[in-house]
């Protein structure tokens, strides 16, 4: 194994170019971009290369690094990945990278803009590559200044102000994980009072036999605020407005990565620490889920604004990722990551586009729209892609995560499996219908003069289409790795559980 | 030998690689991507002609081996080849019309400035449709049937400046959804009951199974696939707006090959349809009934390629109703035969639209025999193919289906089909006489289509003429021989059946040359007094009008429903929460006025609840 913290350089470089770029002349746009650029490609390049050294046979976690940090408190900087966090980790910077060409023509505040995108990317990053349930929280909360910045500075108003939409996305984040804390802290303490010593390590902590009523407690708690982050119905009302007032490179990053903390969160430490809390409150979820699913799809057939389409659009696919979460089985579970893969790459190649697009013409109403195929062919087969992946066409990422989760899900919750796979109908009709309305039909001379995809606006779509293919044609690149991290989480959750609840 | 079986991925592999070269990097040379594409389904063609040969040289068998793709403890899809007779007839289909049909599409698309996209999309057709046939088990023809459905989408699309050619794309992706997800179910059934998606472990896990309900469900959940991918009746409404495409892509997708997939597709599982009579009767019911209602609205209408897109729909309901009563080998020789007469009149259809500048109804056409020799002459062969005239193909194939209708005792299904065949004699002719030798002259400055367009329609005449001999008593029913399943009876022909079914399908010709050649019977005084049913199936049973309206109150409405409630409720609770705690904030603040007398109350207030709680407490403590 490499004796370089391969892991800490891949999560602090966006730092350091955050650093660089906060000393540069404010005026200097160019040289900014490019220090961003070059941060998120070498964070990119590393966890690529992360992916490729790590040794699927050996699998748990590998490129571990620990230093002690609050003995008190057992917290220690600790990271270290495993197949469910590596392409999480991927993700994020694949998301990265696209973001900062998403924003290439950023022309006020650069500066400020490309450094607290830098942050959050590490933030992000940090939440799924630690191994200590300190720093995890530490790099969530990490997450929300940026955010909230970068929204209220950079953001949009159309049917919300982007105030509004700034402070809705802050307060459910902020609210989400003030249940996050309570759990967090009752499980650290229950656990000190077990193990007889403090310890924020995931690990140790889940080798603890928690009291079920507990578990029931805690994992309720955090199902709550991993829930909220996850967009679960019906605490999802953020998600569409925050999208539609974000800037793109915000959208892109918080529906491409960061909703999956919650995703995430519910795997590795609900379920992996709480596994009977988890057999327990799965069903709620999995009920709760159909909303997310059929409900938000309704709601996208009447939306009128591109990025509202896509934020509800993203909450029903979330529906997939949370019935995969609570149908507990190898199966659903890696279909549940695999999902969070796709929707991540989908969901930030659509806000990609939508976000060029927007640049130039200024609007985002569907109705404004039409033809856009003849003037912008590129950005035509960005959109498609995006919408074709949205829709689980196989060759995507994205059916290789529904299909996984279907028959993961469809033993476990027959009747919910079956409503839910409904969405895949509804999915095609809004997706169908938005694409078709603003990519064909009549050539509109009003667009005539709007520039097709070139240059740096290419990044995105090649950078994410190319994840979007390889994913879909060679799903085994991906989930292998997914496979092996479900696995052995499950296998250990199987060992210590006495009584065979699993 | 098993070099050459091995190997045979490379049929779909070829396809597809055309597709990504000309996607990344041919595009700009429109002629060279058309040469790319043709070479690579050439190549498929010929290395098909050697798989069938090794096929057929060893008699029934199967060959099957496969990668892994997606797999998981408990989960196993894999990317496999099972080449057997069934597969090999298929590839041969496929290959040989898609060949041609991409070589009358240079002719046909020359100048149209999407020249190397078509092409492109052609390809990525015939590799999905290449990989469904070769597919060995669910997961895997589940891919590829969606894929063929993308290319079915982008090719009705090419034209997506119109407006109705988007709306059909659209509606066919759709429509096909709505079968897809019972198909879907159906594999996961299949998947959580017997663990596995390969056809040859199913079909042994099968054999054993008891539970006829569950049968019963999963076949009828799995044929919803078919029901949608082969346009039948209630799922028929996307194929005759799917004309929209250019007409080579309707000759090959919406004709040949991707309609006819449903039909493979329980072909290929038939062990599992065959386990339940019961499914077999709604597979036959449905599929008799969409042949009738698809023929009666063939009868009215005036475009040319609506005429043979609901001729369609027919003969796939023909299909579906052979495998229905059992008679799989007949359904599948019917596939082969239909594949090549309907892609040659469709793309001799295309070479008068081509030649009449984009006319497509037939009353503007007329006196064509004269102009375009070549293009009538196979096409009248195309058509006494499709009535049932012998010896052509279809002859074979459709007194096949007759005579397994006949002999599995559906006498009712029988009737119908031979309703069927006189109909479809009838509008076919109809057809012909009216638009190639009507006394209308439009055809006057129309002119043949280049050669590049019509030996690929002798050729397929040639093919409409002759293939049927490989399923007939002349070649000792060798179809028969090789496309069977186990405990399939072949009865013997019945000459009666024959004769019967032969005397209507000239019968059908005769009443159209006399009404629209002759004119001994004034056709539009028929349309008035028969106005009522002339509008019900001109309007195609009013159908597509009765979904529309669905949608939109059904599933607009409950859109509409749900975007409200989340606007006022879901959000309307969100922000009263919000108003709440603003409105507390604002109204509590006034407790905190800054003034020493107040917080002296609030200070004595508290004093006054401590003692009198615990005044309380040591009461109830000594009592």
């Amino acid at each position: 194994m490499s004796s370089l913290p391969i892991l800490s350089l891949t999560l602090f470089i966006p730092i350091l170019g955050a650093i660089v770029i906060m000393c540069m002349p404010a005026d200097r746009h160019k040289p900014i971009k490019y220090v961003a650029a070059i941060s998120t490609l070498l964070s990119l390049l590393l966890s690529l290369w992360t992916m490729i050294n790590y040794n699927l046979t050996i699998g748990g976690m590998q490129f571990v690094e620990r230093i002690p940090w609050i003995a008190d408190l057992g917290v220690n900087y600790a990271l270290g990945v495993d197949g469910i966090s590596l392409p999480l980790l991927l993700l994020t910077n694949l998301i990265g990278f696209s973001a900062v060409y998403a924003s290439w023509h950023t022309a006020v505040r650069v500066k400020e803009y490309f450094a607290l995108l830098l942050i959050l990317i590490t933030g992000v990053m940090g939440t799924f590559i630690t191994t200590d349930l300190f720093i995890f929280f530490l790099f969530y909360e990490v997450v929300v200044i940026p955010i909230y910045l970068l929204v209220i500075m950079f953001g949009s108003s159309k049917r919300v102000t982007k105030e509004y939409a700034g402070m809705k996305l802050t307060i459910y984040l902020l609210i989400g994980s003030a249940f996050l804390l309570v759990g967090l802290i009752a499980l650290f303490i229950k656990a000190q009072g077990i193990l007889g010593f403090p310890s924020m390590d995931i690990a140790t902590l889940a080798q603890v036999n928690y009291p079920v009523g507990f578990q029931i407690f805690a994992y309720a708690l955090m199902a709550f605020g991993f829930g909220t982050l996850l967009s679960m119905f019906p605490f999802h009302a953020w998600s569409p407005d925050g999208y539609a007032g974000a800037p793109t490179a915000v959208s892109m990053i918080h529906a491409g990565v960061l909703k999956k903390i919650g995703g995430y969160g519910l795997i590795r430490i609900g379920l992996f620490i709480l596994p009977v809390g988890a057999k327990v409150i799965a069903p709620i979820i999995a009920v709760l889920a159909i909303g997310n699913v059929v409900y938000a799809a309704f709601i996208c057939l009447s939306q009128k604004d591109l990025k509202y389409i896509v934020g509800y659009s993203s909450v029903s696919h979330m529906g997939y990722v949370l019935i995969g979460i609570a149908a507990l089985n190898v199966i659903s579970i890696n279909g549940a990551v695999m999902m969070m893969f796709a929707h991540g790459v989908m969901a930030a190649l659509f806000f990609a586009m939508i976000g060029n697009l927007y640049e130039k013409s200024h609007t985002r109403n569907i109705s404004d729209f039409g033809g856009l195929a003849h003037q912008m062919p590129r950005l035509a087969f960005g959109f498609m892609l995006a919408g074709l992946v949205s829709l689980g066409l196989p060759g995507t990422v994205n059916f290789i995560g529904e299909f996984t989760i279907f028959v993961g899900a469809f033993g476990v919750y027959r009747v919910i499996s079956i409503i839910a796979i409904t969405g895949i109908i509804l999915t095609a009709l809004y997706i169908l219908r938005t694409l078709g309305d603003i990519l064909f039909g009549p050539r509109l001379e009003k667009w005539d003069h709007l520039q097709d995809l070139k240059g740096p606006e290419m990044v995105p779509l090649v950078v994410l289409g190319s994840a979007i293919l390889i994913g879909g044609i060679l799903p085994f690149t991906v989930m292998d790795f997914i496979n092996s991290g479900v696995g052995q989480l499950l296998s250990h959750i199987a060992s210590i559980q006495i009584g065979g609840i699993f | 030998m098993q070099n050459i079986l091995a190997s045979s991925w490379v049929i779909p592999f070829l396809p597809f690689m055309a597709f990504a070269l000309i996607g990344l990097f041919l595009y700009r040379w429109p002629k060279l991507s058309a040469a790319v594409s043709i070479l690579a389904i050439g190549s498929s063609l010929v290395y098909s002609v050697l798989v069938a040969m090794a096929v057929f040289s060893k008699g029934p068998g199967v060959f099957e081996i496969a990668a892994r793709w997606l797999n998981m403890p408990g989960l196993q899809v894999d990317m496999g080849l099972l080449i057997d007779p069934l597969t090999a007839v298929m590839l041969l289909v496929v290959t040989i019309v898609a060949l041609l049909v991409q070589v009358y599409s240079i002719g046909y698309m020359h100048d149209d400035p999407g020249f190397a996209s078509y092409f492109a999309y052609q390809s990525i057709f015939a590799g999905s449709m290449l990989g469904l046939v070769i597919s060995n088990n669910f997961g895997q023809i589940f891919v590829f049937w969606e894929l063929v459905g993308l290319s079915s989408y982008l090719l009705i699309g090419f034209w997506f400046g119109r407006h109705s050619a988007r709306e059909a794309a659209k509606k066919a992706f759709i429509t096909n959804r709505v079968g897809d997800f019972g198909f879907l179910l159906g594999i996961l059934f299949l998947q959580i009951i017997f663990g596995t998606l390969n056809f040859s472990d199913l079909s042994g896990a099968i054999a054993s199974y008891t539970n006829t309900a569950v049968l019963i469900t999963v076949s009828l959940l799995l044929l919803l696939g078919p029901v949608g991918k082969s346009a039948q009746f209630p799922l028929h409404v996307w194929l005759p707006d799917a004309m929209e495409g250019p007409t080579p892509v309707s000759a090959l997708i919406h004709a040949a090959t991707m309609v006819a997939a449903g039909v493979y597709l329980i072909a290929r599982a038939f062990f599992i349809f065959n386990t339940s009579p019961e499914t077999m009767m709604v597979i036959a019911v449905l599929g008799g009934f969409t042949a009738l209602f698809a023929a009666s609205i063939a009868l009215v209408q005036n475009d040319i390629k609506r005429i043979l897109a609901y001729s369609t729909l027919s003969q796939l309901g023909y299909m579906i109703m052979a495998l229905g009563v059992g008679a799989m080998t007949a359904g599948m020789f019917h596939l082969m035969t239909h594949a090549f007469f309907k892609s040659l009149l469709f793309l001799g259809a295309g070479s008068v639209i081509h030649a009449l500048a984009n006319e497509q109804d037939i009353w503007k056409m007329g006196g064509l025999h004269k102009k375009m020799p070549i293009t009538t002459w196979t096409f009248v062969i195309g058509a006494l193919a499709l009535s049932g005239i012998p010896p052509l193909s279809g002859f074979w194939s459709k007194d096949e289906i007759l005579l397994g209708t006949f002999a599995s005792g559906h006498m009712g299904l029988y009737i119908l089909g031979s309703l069927v065949a006189f109909m479809t004699a009838f509008y076919m002719f109809r057809l012909i006489f009216v638009a190639f030798f009507g006394e209308n002259q439009a055809g006057e400055h129309a002119h043949e289509s280049p050669a590049v367009m019509t030996v690929p329609l002798i050729i397929l005449a040639v093919l409409a003429v002759f293939a049927g001999f490989v399923g007939s008593p002349l070649m000792n029913y060798a179809f028969a021989h090789y496309i069977t399943y186990p405990g399939a009876v072949h009865h013997t022909p019945s000459m009666t059946i024959m004769l019967i079914s032969s005397a209507l399908a000239v019968s059908g010709i005769f009443l159209a040359w006399a009404v629209y050649q002759k004119q001994w019977l004034d056709y539009e005084e028929l349309k008035i007094k028969m106005g009522g049913i002339y509008l019900l199936l001109y309007n195609k049973y009013y159908i597509d009008e009765f979904y529309a309206w669905l949608i939109k109150h059904f599933i607009d409405g409950t859109a509409r429903l749900m975007e409200w409630f989340d606007l006022k409720v879901v959000n309307g609770a969100v922000n009263g929460l919000a108003w709440l705690t603003g409105y507390l904030g604002l109204n509590l603040r006034y407790t905190e006025d800054g003034q020493v007398q107040t917080y002296a109350i609030y200070i004595y207030a508290g004093m006054v609840v401590l003692i009198i709680s615990a005044l309380c407490a040591v009461f109830t403590a000594i009592a």
